[in-house]
């Protein structure tokens, strides 16, 4: 996380009580929040380190005791079977590696896909004019509206009948060529940039494409990163449409084979330590985003609500 | 991506001035072709699809066969629909009142209180994390023999907890696990919402005497409003289509207890295989949700504004 320095400004003035209690039970209550919220993943952690056999014994305590790596290496696929079972795994394994790389590339092709679709169709509806544009464009906000499992059903006979399923054509279909909010999103954007170099550049004999790859691109990395951002945290994150889709153990997502993972010793105790090794790694890479583009992302996600 | 704008003239075809239709509207087509590719395709089609499918008895291998509005007339008499709602609306009566009132207070703590966006970062972690992860993370930590928070309250008069896996307690745990999921994103709303209001406002009130919770009640609450309709509509729909969760944890037991709507669809479509009875009950939460947010809309008054 980059280290925003506090720019504690000057409070504009507000009836203040003179002893200052209530500012301390203010904060107090804050960082019990933070601390709730931050809480279970360090348990996800502190489990990941623990060795199996030492589960029972430190189920109460904060701190691994004897910290291990075994567990990550383990759901990572790094060792042999025997070494899994040893080590108290149950000896199914799931490919977290493979589902890493399912992950990256769902969610990559998305992200890319989507986010240029939805700029060029967003577009055309905010400069261009043609028959049908607004009709189009109303259609657009109301499918915003339907609920998933409206659509998923249908959507997913179609991708059966297209001979899609456990593929990567099917899993991103739905996904990478719009969504209606992608398009609203940066519709509203474009509306608002200044026509005039536009317009100077279709006096030099500039063409829409032009226009579009040239001015209207460049001048929107804002809104652009910001959908990319919002894009990939949903698509990391999507659950359902991958679980209906990719059947196959080659083709899990992150969340389909934790899942997986986690059915898969339905009597008995869970392979608890392997699973939270296999959920910190799934989680890796939303921690390295917030880290890297923390800033962008927090503003990402409160520009998402108040646009 | 800072490449020059590039000037050279691109000739434009001579015929080009002869059409005397705006000259974009091909473009037009061009640019929403794929779009509107994946909208027809993944949209339009199968909402249409999806109502025609609703009349309809299919098990997805032999031929659809037409039974009229049967489906409609089972969702009506199936007591397991009404339970699947009413867990619903009882998950949502759990989840949304204490999700929306904390991320409130903590939206108004931090526009106090910090200033710091690392802090408003560690706020949304959980947000970050899908719901099978944050699931997987609660069944751990809540469960009935190893899981951290039993063996703390083992400790205590209180004693463990069945969480997950009683009926009584099973929705509010789910409830609170999303809660702990959703907060700190929806305090990033309102706290961007109050970042809006403009600071005038408070002098003033200040200069009347107004209490802060005067204050809070008669100008911060008004003035957020386009946020809290945002914010409100924006979780309840999400809410009513609870599965990550219910799918992770409990699979809709124990004894039904966590069966909620669209655990219930996806049950019959997938499980029992009966594509036109889900389909059925789907339409009827979209009917649901439609109303639901135009109910919201009017309740809050969501096109007014209270400034100006």
């Amino acid at each position: 996380m980059t280290t925003v320095p506090h720019t504690d400004t000057a409070q504009p003035p507000r009836p203040r009580r003179p002893f200052p209690l209530g500012r301390l039970f203010a904060y107090l209550g804050l960082a019990l929040i933070i601390l709730i919220s931050l809480f279970p993943i360090w348990i996800v952690l502190k489990t990941a380190l623990t060795p199996t056999r030492a589960l029972f014994t430190e189920a109460a305590s904060l701190w691994p005791s004897e910290p291990t790596l075994i567990n990550f290496r383990r759901v990572l696929g790094l060792v042999t079977l025997e070494e899994a079972q040893a080590a108290g795994g149950s000896g199914s394994a799931v490919n977290f590696l493979n589902a890493m790389r399912n992950s990256l590339i769902f969610t990559g092709l998305i992200v890319v896909g989507q986010t240029f679709f939805s700029a060029m169709a967003a577009y055309a509806f905010a400069r261009l004019r043609f028959p049908g544009r607004d009709v189009i464009f109303t259609l657009f906000l109301i499918a915003m509206m339907i609920p998933g499992i409206v659509l998923f059903i249908p959507n997913f006979i179609t991708i059966r009948n297209l001979g899609w399923l456990n593929t990567i054509p099917g899993m991103v279909a739905p996904f990478v060529l719009m969504t209606p909010f992608a398009v609203f999103f940066l519709r509203q954007f474009f509306l608002s940039l200044p026509r005039e170099t536009e317009e100077a550049a279709v006096i030099d004999g500039a063409g829409p494409f032009t226009i579009f790859w040239r001015i209207t691109l460049p001048m929107s990395q804002g809104p652009l990163a910001t959908l990319a951002i919002l894009t990939a945290i949903g698509m990391w994150n999507e659950f359902f449409w991958p679980f209906l889709i990719a059947k196959d153990e080659a083709s899990y997502t992150l969340p389909v084979a934790l899942q997986v993972f986690r059915t898969q010793t339905p009597q008995g105790v869970p392979d608890w330590t392997g699973l939270m090794a296999g959920t910190f790694v799934a989680a890796v890479p939303v921690f390295l985003l917030l880290v890297f583009l923390g800033r962008r992302v927090v503003e990402s996600l409160a520009f998402s609500g108040t646009k | 991506m800072t490449a020059p704008v590039q000037t050279e003239s691109v000739a434009l075809p001579a015929r080009a001035p002869t059409k005397r239709r705006s000259p974009g509207w091909l473009a037009g087509y061009l640019f929403i072709l794929p779009a509107i590719v994946g909208f027809a395709v993944f949209y339009l089609y199968p909402a249409l699809r999806g109502l025609q499918i609703s009349f309809t008895d299919w098990n997805l291998l032999s031929q659809p066969r037409d039974v009229g509005l049967a489906n409609y007339q089972e969702v009506v008499r199936d007591p397991k629909f009404w339970s699947a709602l009413w867990i619903t609306v009882k998950y949502v009566l759990w989840n949304i009142p204490l999700q929306t009132v904390l991320a409130l207070i903590l939206a108004v703590a931090m526009d106090r209180l910090v200033k710091s966006m690392f802090v408003k970062g560690l706020l949304i972690v959980p947000y970050l994390l899908s719901n099978v992860i944050v699931a997987m993370i609660f069944l751990w930590m809540l469960d009935p023999l190893l899981g951290i928070v039993n063996q703390w309250l083992d400790l205590t008069p209180l004693g463990k907890q069945p969480f997950f896996t009683s009926a009584e307690q099973a929705i509010p745990t789910i409830a609170l696990v999303n809660v702990w999921k959703h907060v700190g994103f929806n305090a990033l709303l309102f706290y961007a919402g109050l970042q809006a209001i403009p600071r005038t406002v408070y002098e003033a009130a200040a200069i009347d005497g107004s209490s802060e919770w005067t204050t809070f009640r008669r100008i911060t609450l008004p003035l957020l409003r386009p946020v809290t309709v945002f914010v409100l509509v924006t979780s309840v729909i999400g809410s009513f289509q609870i599965f990550d969760t219910v799918a992770v944890t409990t699979q809709g037991g124990p004894a039904d207890a966590t069966k909620v709507l669209v655990y219930y669809i996806y049950q019959n479509a997938f499980s029992f295989f009966r594509m036109g009875y889900a389909t059925a009950m789907s339409m009827v939460l979209f009917a649901i949700l439609i109303v639901f947010t135009l109910v919201q809309m009017r309740l809050l008054r969501a096109n007014e504004s209270d400034l100006e």
